[in-house]
């Protein structure tokens, strides 16, 4: 048996650009080497300016953003106001760290924009929140797809050349991972309106 | 929801209600991915008039660096900083839980907070827990008592020393605290002592690396550095001399959603369109 992170598999990535933020992950849903289905959602849209997502065990995948979905709608209801992404990203790391002792095994990324600034974080799955780098990978092909980002990644890119970027590093990444893959969606945030492109990779 | 919160506090904050499926999962043979530590080395040290801290920058998770320039002095009050190594998830929730914890003291009691009220109240909390919150600080402040140095371990245990030294590099570090520490040190000297120990782990061990920050309290007030000396800095990158043309990478359907409109549409391709 191999680790509990390995069992579904999947790959998510997250880049800053200049006033946007792209988040991109595969689409295998898999029970250790056999794949379920190819069309599994790993990214989240919470809020119009927050995109939350997700990796590792589906089951707690599922939970973790039906938990996150609860909380921002309770919060919309008692503040009467849009939560801020700096906030949403505190409260997925008090979240996490309130299970400390029975975690859910997920490495979420939390991507937003706040007055037109990026905010990109990312945590273990018991709540250490890490928004100081430009980049950050999860899932079981995250580690090739760092190689990927440090080759490709420019500060300061424009929205159309952030998806390709993402797009190109999330497809090389995950060639490498025989848990991820089956196809890979991007999504770009800007101020003005959030794309999704669904990739055409290699079906294996 | 109010009964709910109250009986979460009661137990101490934490939720436990995965923790019998994890442990079945485990029983299973499941391994678990590893957690942020921040291998690190972190070292303190007294002089004449206040305390130094300093402590490198690297978190890993397993052999793999999770963050290149974390942070890993936290402040517990304004007279009192905390360098932690251990669990990093651990660190920053517990520091910043007795951050709003001393904060909420000194506004009721209308008194400055005391390096040894930090070290008790920490000690309290750590130990029934057993060592399973995994934080090791370096506790330092001035206060009334005058400047202080404190270590704490997870278990529980402290220890009050001139200079101390914790985390994987801890080793390395205290040679050159060893050899070089006097009493009597002046600021300056004292933070290139602790900068000199923390370069030591930031070489000779894995666990720690890139950056060095420092902190130097003293009665008049805090000096912060981060990042006062870099190491690992990037100097050989050149930017990939192609940009990615645009629309290079082949789609299979592509979509908009529009904010202000709040509408979805398709968009055209204008390569093929694979079906």
């Amino acid at each position: 048996m191999s680790g509990i992170f390995e069992y579904n598999g999947g790959s998510i990535v997250g880049m800053k650009g200049k006033n946007c933020i792209a988040m991109a992950c595969d689409r295998r849903f898999g029970q250790q080497m056999s794949t379920i289905t190819t069309n599994y959602q790993k990214v989240f849209k919470i809020q119009d300016n927050i995109l939350l997502a997700l990796s590792g065990l589906n089951t707690d995948i599922h939970t973790f953003y039906a938990l996150m979905e609860k909380e921002i709608n309770l919060y919309n209801l008692k503040e009467n106001r849009k939560m801020k992404p700096t906030t949403f990203a505190n409260l997925v790391a008090s979240a996490l760290y309130e299970r400390r002792f029975g975690p859910f095994f997920v490495t979420p990324i939390v991507a937003g924009l706040e007055n037109g600034k990026p905010i990109l974080a990312t945590y273990d799955s018991i709540g250490c929140k890490s928004d100081l780098d430009d980049f950050q990978v999860g899932g079981t092909g995250g580690n090739y797809i760092y190689g990927a980002c440090e080759a490709f990644f420019k500060p300061d890119m424009s929205p159309e050349e952030l998806e390709e970027v993402i797009g190109q590093s999330l497809v090389s990444g995950c060639d490498r991972d025989a848990l991820s893959g089956w196809g890979g969606v991007v999504y770009v945030l800007t101020e003005q309106k959030l794309t999704v492109k669904i990739l055409k990779t290699k079906q294996t | 929801m109010q009964y709910f919160d109250n009986y979460l506090q009661s137990k101490g904050g934490y939720d436990y209600t995965n923790a019998k499926r994890n442990e079945l999962m485990k029983a299973q043979g499941f391994k678990e991915m590893p957690f942020t530590k921040t291998g690190t080395t972190i070292v303190g040290v007294l002089f004449d008039g206040g305390v130094v801290m300093a402590a490198d920058t690297r978190a890993t998770a397993g052999s793999i660096v999770a963050d290149k320039n974390c942070e890993k002095l936290h402040t517990l009050a304004p007279n009192i900083w905390a360098a932690g190594a251990g669990t990093a998830a651990d660190l920053h929730h517990q520091c910043a839980h007795f951050n709003a914890k001393l904060k909420l003291q000194r506004l009721n009691l209308n008194r400055q907070s005391r390096v040894n009220e930090v070290i008790t109240k920490l000690t309290s909390k750590l130990f029934p827990y057993r060592g399973q919150i995994g934080v090791a600080l370096i506790i330092g402040g001035v206060d009334c008592n005058g400047p202080q140095l404190a270590s704490v371990s997870p278990h529980g245990n402290y220890v009050y020393h001139p200079f101390q030294s914790m985390g994987s590099g801890s080793l390395a570090a205290l040679g050159i605290l060893e050899a070089k520490f006097q009493d009597g040190l002046t600021k300056q000297q004292a933070i290139d002592l602790a900068i000199e120990a923390i370069e030591a782990g930031i070489f000779h061990d894995m666990g720690s690396g890139s950056n060095v920050d420092v902190v130097a309290i003293t009665k008049e007030g805090v000096d912060y550095r981060r990042n006062i000396r870099q190491y690992n800095a990037k100097s050989h990158q050149k930017q990939i001399p192609y940009p990615f043309p645009i629309n290079n990478t082949p789609a299979l359907r592509k979509y908009e959603f529009n904010f202000e409109k709040q509408e979805l549409t398709e968009v055209g391709q204008e390569m093929e369109i694979v079906e």
